[in-house]
C-alpha cells in the first residue's frame, strides 16, 4: 500500500501526516486527526453527514481522498461558533428545532452555509433542492427548511458575511 | 369547599413562576450537536483499542462445509478471528424477548457454524489493529458453502411444497397466534355484504442515520465490562448481553452517549453486541465495531413485511359488523427480540382502529424466511393495523358507493372509555382535519381538475394506538419478558441543585430538555438547576428505555411522582427551619412559607436542601438527605389518536405523485414541549410517506438483497416531501399523573394510509381502488396501463 506525506489545515490548525493513498478524507479526519465534527452515515456518498468546506467550497469528505486534500484548508462545523456563541445558522437551527438526533447536523449546517453564500435569499424550493445531498431521518426536513429561512433572514439583516 | 375554590382561582390568576409544562423550551442538547461536539460512539477511541469486522454470508441459505482463516490470520495487523466453532460453548443463543403465545424458537447462534440462513448471517468475527486491516481480512477468509434453495416471501414459505429452513419448525411457522372478540360468524350472518382485501405492508429498513457501533472494554482483572452501545434500552441490553454470555450483570456497565437516531432498530439484541464483549475479554483489548451503511442493510433488523387478508362483514348503510384478518408476517431467518409480538399483538389488538367492530377474528402466521430478521420499527404493528383498517374503510365506501368519510363517521368510536382506550377525540379530530384541509373545497377543485385531465385525490384517515405498554402483569400475560415501568431518581445536592436520572434513553427526542421541564415544574425551581442523566447503567437505576412512545407517559410520570416525594420530605425539613408544624408549611415557586406570622416566615428550597444534606437538626423520625427513587408501573396504557389528511395530484402520464397538502391533527393529551411534539410528527410523517411512496426492501428470488445501499433504498430527501401543517387537540389521559399520551410513532402510523387513500382517490376514475406500497411512479403507471378507463372527465 503506497503512502503519502500530506499537510492540511483543519479549523485553523495545521497537521502533517502520512496517509495511505486509498484513505478517504472523511476517515483521515476522523481516525487520523481525531476530528469528529463530521459524521459518516453511509458508504455511497448519499447522506451528506460528512460535509465540510475544502478551500471554501462545501464538499462531502467521503468523495475525495485524503491525499487530494494535501495543502488544502478545511473548515468543519466546529469552527463556526465564536467561543460558545453559535453562528447565525447554528442559532437558527436551535431556534427552529432543526435537529433531533444531531447526526446529520454538521453536514446540514455546512451545506446551508454554501447555499446562503451563493443564494442569500433562497425560495423554499431552492432550499429543498440544495439539501438533496443531505439526508435527515428525524425531522422530515420541515424545521430544517424553517431554520434556513430564518438564517437567511437574519444574515440579510446582519450582513451576508456574518452567517 | 368555598375556600378551596378561591385558592384555585388565585392559583390560576398568578401562574407559577417555574412552570415549564406545555412550553416550547429550546433544547439544551443543541449547542454541542450544532458545534460538532456530539459524543457519538464512533468518536470514542480508547487507549490500545483494536477494531472488528464481521464476515457475513453471501448466500441466503447454504451449508457451511469449511472455514479457512489461515491466510487472513497471516495478514499483518490481524489479532485474531472467531468462528462459530470457537464460541459454540462460550456464547449462548440469541433469544427473543417476546414470545407471544405458543411459539417455537429456532436456534440462533451468534456465529453460524453449520448453516447460514440469510445474506448477512454472521460467520466470523475478525479483530485487528486498524479499521482498514479488518476490512482487508474479510476478503482473505475462505468459506466453503453448499448453497441451498432460499425462501424469501412470507406466503411462499407457507406452501406445502416449500423447503424447511429450520429443522424443528414444520412448515416454516414459528407459531399462529389467534385473537378474537365477539363472534365473526354471527357478523357474517347479519351482514348484507362481505368486502375482501389483500394488502402488502412493504418491508422497510428503519435507517437511523448513525449506523450501529460498539466499543467494548473488558478489564480482565476485575471482570468489569464497559460497553459503549447506542441502545434505546440500556438496562434491557445489559440483561440480555449478560445472560447470553453467562456473565454476571453487576460487572456489565453499558454507556450510551449521543445516539444518532433509533426508530426501533437500536432496541434488539444483536450478535455483534455479545461478540464484541466476548472478543474484548478473549483478546485482552478494547474493541470497536462500526457497521457501514450497506452492512447495516444486511444486518440491522428490518420492519413491517406483512401480507394481510381481510374480510369485512358490513351492512348496506356502511356499518361494519365484523372483521376477519389473516396475517402472514415475515419473521426473517431468526426470531428477533420483539418479532413475534409486533404482528400478533401490536397489530391484531389494534386492527379495529378507531372503529366499533363488534365481531373480530385474527390469525397471525409467523413465517420464517431466508431474509434479514424483522422486528419493531417505529409504530411496530400499529402502522400495519391502521393501514389495514383504513384501507378497508375506503374499500367499504367504494363498494357501497358512500363517501369514505361518511363510512368512517358511521363506525367511529364516540364513547370512552372503550376497550383499550381510556379517552379520545376520534370524531373531533376527524372534523378538525376535514375543516383544516378544506375537504369540501378540495372535492370541488377535484371535480374541476378532472375536467381538465388533472387527477387530484383527497385522503383523510383516523388512527389511534397505545403507548407505554403496562402494567407489568399484562406484559407477563402476553409473553413479553420485561417490565412496563420506568425509573426516576432525584438527588438533591447541598446547594439545592438537582441531578435527575431516568431509565429512558433518547435518540434525538430531547429528553435532557423535556425531563428538566417536568422535574423543574414539579420541584418549582429553575430548569437550569436540573441536570438530566441517562444512558449509563451504573448511574441510573434499573429502567426499561425508550420505545412505544412511552418516555413521557411512563418515565415522565415517574419523574413527577418522584419530585413530589421530594417536596413532601423537604416540607418536613422546612418546618424545622420555620419552627412550625410541617402540615402548616406551604410551598410555591421554590419557597417554603410558614403562614403564621413569625420569623423566619420563608425559607428557600436550597436552604432546606442544605439542612437535609448537613442534618444538624432533623425532623423527628426522618432520615438525612432529600434523595428519592421511584419506579412507576402504570395501571394502564395511554392512547393518543388523530386524523391526518392529504391532498395529492397524480401525473397520469408518468405516475408521479405530488403532495399538495398534508395536515396532521393529533391528540396526545398534555404536551410537555409542543415544539418537540410537532418535530416528532414531522419526522414520523416523513418516514410514513417514505413507506407509502419510496421505501421498499427488494430481494431477488435467490435471496440477494437488491436494496443493499442508499443508492437503491430510497430514503425520503428534502425535495421529495411537502411542508406539514400540524395542530394538536388536548384530551388528557387519566392513566397517568401528567395526562400525556405519547407522540413518537403517530406520524409513521398515520401517513401511509392517508397517502395511499389520497392517491387511490385520484385514480378512482380509472377504476383503480388499491395499489400496494410503495406507490412509486412505475407501480402507478403500470396500474394505469392495466386499468379500464371508466371516465376521464366527469364525476367518479
Amino acid at each position: 500500500m503506497s503512502t503519502h506525506n500530506i499537510e492540511i489545515t483543519v479549523d485553523g490548525k495545521s497537521y502533517k501526516r502520512t496517509t495511505e493513498s486509498r484513505k478517504l478524507l472523511a476517515h483521515f479526519l476522523r481516525d487520523d486527526l481525531d476530528i469528529t465534527s463530521l459524521n459518516i452515515g453511509c458508504d455511497t456518498s448519499q447522506c451528506g453527514a460528512c460535509t465540510i468546506k475544502v478551500n471554501g467550497e462545501a464538499v462531502k469528505s467521503c468523495t475525495i481522498l485524503a491525499v487530494q486534500a494535501n495543502n488544502m484548508t478545511i473548515e468543519t462545523v466546529a469552527s463556526q461558533a465564536t467561543g460558545f456563541t453559535l453562528s447565525i445558522v447554528q442559532q437558527a437551527f436551535q431556534d427552529k428545532h432543526g435537529l433531533q438526533c444531531g447526526f446529520c447536523t454538521p453536514g446540514m449546517v455546512m451545506t446551508t452555509l454554501e447555499l446562503l453564500k451563493t443564494n442569500p435569499s433562497p425560495t423554499e424550493d431552492e432550499i429543498r433542492e440544495s439539501l438533496h445531498g443531505n439526508i435527515c431521518r428525524c425531522t422530515g426536513y420541515h424545521n430544517i427548511i424553517e431554520a434556513i429561512k430564518e438564517a437567511a433572514q437574519q444574515s440579510q439583516f446582519q450582513g451576508a458575511s456574518s452567517c | 369547599m368555598l375556600k378551596e375554590k378561591s385558592d384555585l382561582n388565585r392559583a390560576t390568576d398568578t401562574p407559577k413562576r417555574f412552570n415549564f409544562i406545555g412550553q416550547s423550551v429550546k433544547r439544551r442538547e443543541d449547542p454541542a450537536l450544532l458545534s460538532g461536539h456530539g459524543t457519538f460512539i464512533d468518536n470514542i477511541k480508547l487507549p490500545n483499542m483494536a477494531y472488528a469486522a464481521v464476515l457475513r454470508s453471501p448466500y441466503a441459505h447454504a451449508k457451511i462445509l469449511n472455514i479457512e482463516t489461515s491466510e487472513a490470520l497471516a495478514l499483518e495487523g490481524i489479532i485474531g478471528i472467531l468462528t462459530g466453532a470457537d464460541i459454540k460453548n462460550q456464547i449462548g443463543a440469541i433469544k427473543p424477548n417476546w414470545i407471544a403465545g405458543d411459539i417455537k424458537v429456532p436456534d440462533h447462534p451468534a456465529l453460524a457454524h453449520t448453516k447460514v440462513n440469510y445474506v448477512g448471517d454472521a460467520v466470523a468475527f475478525i479483530v485487528g489493529e486498524t479499521r482498514d486491516v479488518v476490512q482487508d481480512a474479510l476478503e482473505l477468509v475462505e468459506v466453503d458453502y453448499e448453497p441451498l434453495d432460499a425462501l424469501i416471501n412470507e406466503e411462499a414459505a407457507a406452501d406445502v411444497d416449500a423447503i424447511q429452513i429450520h429443522n424443528d419448525l414444520d412448515g416454516n411457522k414459528a407459531g399462529t397466534p389467534l385473537m378474537a372478540w365477539g363472534d365473526y360468524r354471527q357478523a357474517v350472518e347479519e351482514a348484507d355484504q362481505i368486502v375482501k382485501l389483500r394488502l402488502e405492508n412493504n418491508r422497510l429498513i428503519p435507517s437511523p442515520l448513525e449506523p450501529r457501533v460498539l466499543v467494548a472494554n473488558v478489564d480482565v482483572f476485575s471482570g468489569k465490562t464497559d460497553l459503549y452501545i447506542p441502545s434505546q434500552v440500556p438496562h434491557l441490553h445489559r440483561r440480555w448481553i449478560a445472560e447470553t454470555l453467562g456473565w454476571p450483570e453487576h460487572k456489565m456497565h453499558l454507556i450510551c452517549p449521543d445516539i444518532g437516531g433509533g426508530f426501533g432498530a437500536k432496541m434488539h439484541l444483536y450478535i455483534e453486541e455479545v461478540l464484541v464483549c466476548y472478543a474484548s475479554r478473549h483478546f485482552g483489548r478494547p474493541i470497536k465495531w462500526t457497521e457501514s451503511r450497506s452492512e447495516s442493510h444486511l444486518s440491522t433488523h428490518h420492519g413491517r413485511a406483512h401480507t394481510q387478508y381481510l374480510e369485512l362483514a358490513v351492512k348496506n348503510n356502511g356499518q361494519v359488523l365484523g372483521l376477519k384478518l389473516e396475517i402472514f408476517a415475515n419473521m426473517g431467518a431468526y426470531l428477533s427480540n420483539m418479532a413475534t409480538g409486533v404482528p400478533s399483538v401490536n397489530c391484531t389488538y389494534f386492527a379495529n382502529g378507531n372503529y366499533n367492530i363488534p365481531h373480530y377474528f385474527a390469525k397471525t402466521n409467523l413465517m420464517m424466511t431466508n431474509t434479514v430478521p424483522v422486528d419493531a420499527y417505529r409504530g411496530a404493528g400499529r402502522p400495519e393495523a391502521t393501514y389495514l383498517i383504513e384501507r378497508a374503510m375506503d374499500k367499504v365506501a367504494e363498494k357501497l358507493k358512500l363517501d369514505p368519510l361518511e363510512v368512517r363517521r358511521i363506525n367511529v368510536i364516540r364513547e370512552f372509555p372503550h376497550n383499550f382506550y381510556d379517552s379520545g377525540s376520534f370524531l373531533e379530530c376527524m372534523d378538525v382535519a376535514r375543516d383544516r384541509v378544506d375537504y369540501d373545497g378540495w372535492r370541488t377543485k377535484q371535480s374541476e381538475a378532472r375536467k381538465q385531465g388533472r387527477y387530484i385525490g383527497i385522503g383523510l384517515i383516523n388512527y389511534t394506538e397505545s403507548c407505554g405498554m403496562a402494567p407489568s402483569e399484562v406484559l407477563a400475560r402476553i409473553g413479553f419478558d420485561r417490565g412496563g415501568y420506568e425509573s426516576a431518581q432525584i438527588r438533591v445536592h447541598p446547594d439545592g441543585k438537582v441531578s435527575f436520572a431516568t431509565g429512558s434513553m433518547p435518540q434525538g427526542h430531547g429528553h435532557a430538555t423535556s425531563y428538566a421541564q417536568i422535574v423543574a415544574s414539579t420541584l418549582q425551581i429553575p430548569m437550569e438547576d436540573i441536570e438530566v442523566i441517562y444512558g449509563d447503567t451504573d448511574a441510573v437505576p434499573m429502567g426499561i428505555g425508550t420505545y412505544n412512545s412511552r418516555s413521557m407517559a411512563v418515565g415522565g410520570s415517574a419523574a413527577k411522582i418522584c419530585a413530589k416525594k421530594i417536596i413532601k420530605k423537604a416540607t418536613k425539613y422546612a418546618a424545622v427551619l420555620l419552627k412550625c408544624d410541617a402540615e402548616k408549611v406551604t410551598y410555591r415557586d421554590g419557597v417554603f412559607t410558614n403562614p403564621e406570622d413569625q420569623t423566619p416566615s420563608e425559607v428557600s428550597f436550597a436552604k432546606v436542601a442544605r439542612l437535609a444534606a448537613v442534618p444538624h437538626k432533623k425532623p423527628e423520625g426522618e432520615t438525612p438527605g432529600l434523595d428519592e427513587i421511584y419506579f412507576h408501573d402504570p395501571h394502564a396504557m395511554s392512547s393518543p389518536n388523530g386524523s391526518h389528511a392529504a391532498v395529492v395530484e397524480v401525473d397520469i402520464e408518468t405516475g408521479k405523485v405530488k403532495i399538495l397538502e398534508y395536515v396532521a391533527i393529533d391528540d396526545a393529551g398534555v404536551l410537555i414541549n409542543p415544539m418537540l411534539a410537532a418535530g416528532q410528527i414531522h419526522g414520523g410523517v416523513a418516514q410514513g410517506i417514505g413507506q407509502a411512496l419510496f421505501e421498499h426492501v427488494q430481494y431477488a428470488a435467490d435471496g440477494q438483497l437488491q436494496t443493499g445501499s442508499l443508492l437503491d433504498y430510497a430514503l425520503p430527501k428534502s425535495d421529495m416531501l411537502p411542508n406539514f401543517k400540524t395542530e394538536f387537540l388536548f384530551t388528557p389521559t387519566k392513566t397517568n399523573p401528567l395526562g400525556v399520551k405519547g407522540i413518537g410513532e403517530a406520524g409513521t402510523i398515520a401517513a401511509p394510509p392517508v397517502i395511499v387513500s389520497a392517491i387511490c382517490d385520484a385514480l378512482k376514475p380509472f377504476g383503480i381502488s388499491h395499489i400496494d406500497m410503495p406507490l412509486t411512479p412505475p407501480r402507478i403507471w403500470k396500474a394505469l396501463q392495466n386499468a379500464t378507463i371508466q371516465s376521464k372527465t366527469g364525476e367518479n
